[in-house]
């Protein structure tokens, strides 16, 4: 199998339509176990008590505004070196997506920040890289929103999207880098992770529901794309609309 | 090599004499500047504290105002396609539109900000750090801002989405810019904080050259 079997948008959407319902349902079964493991079962932390809690909604939602970028950035390149029909599709998918797991993050974080740092917000520098993502996300859509023929913004949004890659080493080292409020990383460092067992797996379960959940919300954008291009070639009569 | 220098001195003069061109930046520049005691209140302490960072986004700001008149006009009267068809590498017109946006917005921002230093009580020996600043950074806004208004140059009226692609990219000069001004201001050394701006302005003209080449090949197809 190589890249271009699915090229073709309809096998394409016929195989999102195949893998939809298991990835969802997949996603669906991961967070409730996720949840319920976090919130009940898992020990508090000895310094933060129960509110660390959140950090299974907030780390999880994090970790995929970063990863549902770098889809975008490297779809953006597939797009940009072979012009792969689909990789415009996964890249415009994934914006709206990643935003609101970027808008997610920042909201968990600020509800995690004022009992924890006694504030809602502070200007340090991992605060400050995730809400510039977030607006690179909203100028991103803007972008597509803003030029009207397809292929046109199209081949836009691909420089844009790798333009604002530069920012997601930023994030990432962004604890190490300065000296933060935000704590390092625990779980994605070289030496392993420092977090306890206990905690640890739920907050994998839950970053799997999560991963799973943006695959299967992923499908059905894509999908609907798909269609909604295949809707104007019919209206601008390029193709009959019985075929 | 002469049409490089052709698009350089035709920008240069379209930035001059176009109304919204170089010397309504300068004024937009000024006049954020004069606001802000309006704003923040007169006091000097005030002043002198919120100098550093107001200078930068004052730049900031009016280096988006002349982006529009970038590439958007040559893409509607068929002078991109000219320089398109030239044996110029789009890299190099690019590279050439950059310079012709800077030297008629941040090169003007430089010289006239150590004379507008004492409105907002900016200490004496903050000034040249600020123009050493300038000098550095606003190269780089130019780069991002030409890559930006080449992207969005098929967009009509596209001024308020180019400040929202523009103005995210251009947060890591703000932050150093106004640092070194900042240190300077309080006896510190502002080195570090201009080595790591002149860092980052060279990546951003490097990576802004290159996006701006891949955006103005856009439309040729």
């Amino acid at each position: 199998m190589n890249i271009w079997y699915y090229a073709n948008p309809e096998r394409f959407a016929g195989l999102a339509r195949t893998l939809l319902p298991w990835t969802l349902g997949l996603a669906l079964i991961l967070a409730a176990i996720g949840t319920v493991w976090g919130l009940l079962i898992a020990p508090p932390d000895y310094q933060q008590g129960e509110a660390m809690r959140i950090i299974y909604v907030h780390v999880p939602a994090a970790w995929m505004a970063m990863f549902v970028y770098a889809v975008m950035a490297v779809s953006s390149a597939i797009a940009f070196i072979w012009n792969h029909p689909l990789a415009d599709v996964a890249a415009k998918a994934s914006a709206p997506i990643g935003a609101v797991f970027t808008a997610l993050a920042l909201v968990t974080g600020m509800l995690w920040g004022e009992p924890m740092w006694g504030t809602w917000w502070v200007w340090d520098a991992r605060l400050t890289s995730v809400l510039i993502l977030f607006f690179l996300y909203i100028g991103y859509i803007v972008l597509w929103s803003a030029i009207e023929e397809p292929a046109r913004a199209a081949r836009a949004a691909r420089i844009l999207a790798l333009v604002g890659a530069v920012n997601l080493p930023i994030i990432k080292f962004s604890v190490d880098w300065w000296n933060t409020l935000h704590q390092p990383a625990s779980v994605f460092r070289m030496d392993g992770p420092t977090m306890a067992p206990e905690m640890l797996t739920p907050l994998l379960i839950m970053g799997l529901a999560y991963n799973l959940l943006y695959v299967a919300i992923l499908f059905m954008r894509m999908r609907a794309e798909i269609a909604e291009r295949r809707l104007r070639t019919i209206r601008l009569g390029l193709e009959p609309a019985a075929s | 090599m002469r049409t490089f220098a052709a698009i350089i001195w035709r920008d240069v003069i379209l930035g001059i004499r176009a109304s919204g061109g170089a010397a309504l930046s300068a004024a937009f520049f000024a006049l954020i500047l004069v606001l802000v005691p309006f704003g923040l209140g007169p006091g000097p302490d005030t002043l002198q504290a919120t100098a550093p960072g107001l200078f930068w986004m004052a730049a900031l700001l009016s280096t988006l105002l002349g982006l529009e008149r970038v590439v958007q006009p040559d893409a509607e009267d068929g002078t991109l396609d000219l320089i398109r068809l030239s044996p110029l590498p789009l890299e190099l017109a690019a590279l050439a539109k950059i310079i012709a946006h800077w030297l008629t917005s941040g090169l003007i921002l430089t010289l006239l900000a150590p004379l507008l230093a004492p409105l907002l009580n900016l200490s004496f020996h903050a000034a040249p750090v600020l123009a050493l600043s300038l000098l550095l950074g606003t190269p780089a806004l130019s780069a991002i801002g030409t890559a930006m208004a080449a992207l969005g140059s098929s967009v009509q009226r596209g001024g308020m989405v180019l400040a929202l692609l523009v103005l995210p990219l251009n947060i890591p000069f703000l932050i150093f810019g106004a640092s070194a001004v900042a240190s300077a201001q309080a006896g510190e050394d502002p080195g570090q904080a201009l080595l790591l701006l002149g860092a980052a302005s060279l990546i951003a003209m490097v990576v802004g050259t290159i996006a701006a080449a891949a955006a103005l090949r856009i439309g040729d197809e």
